[in-house]
């Protein structure tokens, strides 16, 4: 057999290439089922830790069906009531993909120790991909109780470290609001004060205003619902007010 | 010809050929610092000690199957598309890796994220197909692939090691600095942030191949 021969080649290559297709759809078929699993017990993972729950995979099920009490899906600041997917099954990013006034947006309740936190899902554009998180609201609807960050591939010890506690720690007691109107929270370079403010990464200065943007752009939606639930006032006032609900926390 | 000429003794599995190529490419022909492949990869990955390990422990799997394979079809290949045939056989493997590595060992995959799929972009690979696995024996093979894949997460691992401990204080995660050494905490020590960066990369692996040829000085070129 002349293995060089032109009518060998085309032979060689079809059926590699045939073989090849077969094994690999084989592969991600046969495995689909398993990684979905992963991925939505990750999912129910981020949003319990929002709440500063670590929670191991294996136990995520189990936890999240204990604290997430409702599961709501918001448009334009109301309650959808038939929505076109159920609140856990949106994906952040075909929301995006739509215009403002369009969005369905998914909204977490959770009860812990007698106290409601609303959880909202956040989603933006890192350096190298995307980057998602999940922000955990107090009841007075504007003070930030937990957020944690995840990434798909932003550079490990740059970027990446919005995943860390020594970023998402600083969130706990943010602001999300002035004198009633919603003001997000910027990342600054090392000279973060006062209540909207955090410090962002060394080096990852693209990451940092990612994340930025992604709260800036994803919380917005929310903020109507959650100030008219607000436990406090449809519009908070002032310092003395959100500092008692630190102390709360 | 006589019976004798015919049956070759058969040869051990571990005689000293085969050790040799197994052990060679951890000194004298080792594909990062003296071969300088697979640089990429060992810039990009080396800033934390774990996903270091973990990719060279992938890049060692994909290196010696896809050897073992290449080796086994290498009278089947057809020399005009060899190249792309190589290309195949390691993309499909990498493929398989990354998908299963989701399924069952999601916290790693995770740690990996894109590293897997540049695997395949990992020049190591198609050299060690190329210049070995197509005119050697499948056992050789995939020695060789072992070898260079231990070799390259020698690497990685050494490279890692300073930059996670002088750049982060750390070592696979784990504070290894005293806490109260540093500035913050009124002591006297900084973790030196250039280390995290990719240049610092460049400094250390260059770094490391200066000592490797200053005490080996056959691999010094004229």
């Amino acid at each position: 057999m002349n293995v060089n021969s032109n009518s060998y080649t085309y032979l060689f290559s079809v059926v590699m290439v045939v073989f090849v297709a077969v094994l690999l759809s084989v592969a991600a078929l046969s495995l689909k089922p398993a990684q979905e699993l992963n991925i939505q017990k990750e999912k129910k993972q981020e949003i319990l830790q929002s709440l500063g729950m670590e929670i191991s995979r294996d136990d995520a099920d189990a936890a999240f069906d204990t604290y997430i009490t409702e599961q709501l899906v918001l448009k334009g600041g109301q309650i959808e009531a038939n929505p076109e997917t159920p609140a856990f099954d949106i994906k952040m990013a075909d929301v995006l993909a739509k215009p403002m006034d369009e969005r369905e947006v998914p909204l977490f309740i959770a009860e812990r120790d007698g106290k409601i936190f609303y959880i909202i899902p956040v989603r933006g554009k890192g350096l190298w991909g995307p980057i998602w998180g999940y922000v955990s609201i107090l009841s007075d609807g504007y003070t930030i109780a937990g957020a944690t960050f995840g990434h798909k591939s932003e550079t490990p010890g740059l970027g990446a470290e919005i995943s860390t506690p020594v970023f998402t720690d600083q969130f706990p007691g943010k602001k999300l609001a002035v004198n009633g109107a919603y003001q997000s929270i910027s990342v600054r370079k090392g000279d973060a004060a006062g209540d909207h403010q955090v410090d962002g990464i060394s080096g990852g200065t693209i990451t940092s205003v990612g994340v930025e943007s992604m709260l800036n752009d994803c919380l917005q939606p929310y903020m109507s619902f959650l100030f008219s639930r607000s436990s406090v006032l449809s519009a908070p006032e002032g310092a003395a007010l959100s500092d008692s609900l630190i102390s709360v926390l | 010809m006589s019976q004798a000429t015919k049956t070759e003794p058969k040869e051990a599995l571990f005689s000293k050929k085969n050790i040799k190529i197994l052990k060679d490419p951890l000194n004298e022909s080792n594909p990062v610092t003296v071969q300088v492949l697979g640089i990429c990869s060992s810039l990009a990955i080396t800033v934390k000690l774990e996903p270091a390990l973990v990719m060279g422990v992938s890049v060692l799997v994909v290196t010696a199957f896809a050897n073992l394979i290449t080796s086994l079809l290498r009278n089947l290949i057809p020399n005009r598309i060899r190249i792309i045939v190589q290309l195949v056989i390691v993309a499909a493997l990498v493929i398989v890796v990354d998908q299963v590595l989701k399924a069952y060992v999601y916290d790693v995959s995770k740690q990996l994220s894109v590293f897997v799929g540049l695997i395949i972009t990992n020049c190591i690979l198609m050299g060690r197909i190329e210049a070995f696995a197509l005119a050697n024996t499948p056992w050789k093979a995939f020695l060789d692939g072992i070898g260079n894949g231990v070799a390259f997460t020698g690497v990685l691992v050494i490279v890692a090691f300073f930059r996670e401990l002088l750049g982060a204080g750390q070592l696979f995660g784990i504070q290894i600095i005293p806490d109260s050494w540093y500035l913050d905490n009124g002591g006297w020590y900084s973790n030196n942030g250039l280390m995290l960066l990719p240049p610092m990369a460049l400094i250390v692996m260059a770094v490391l191949i200066w000592v490797q040829r200053a005490k080996f000085r056959q691999l010094i070129e004229n």
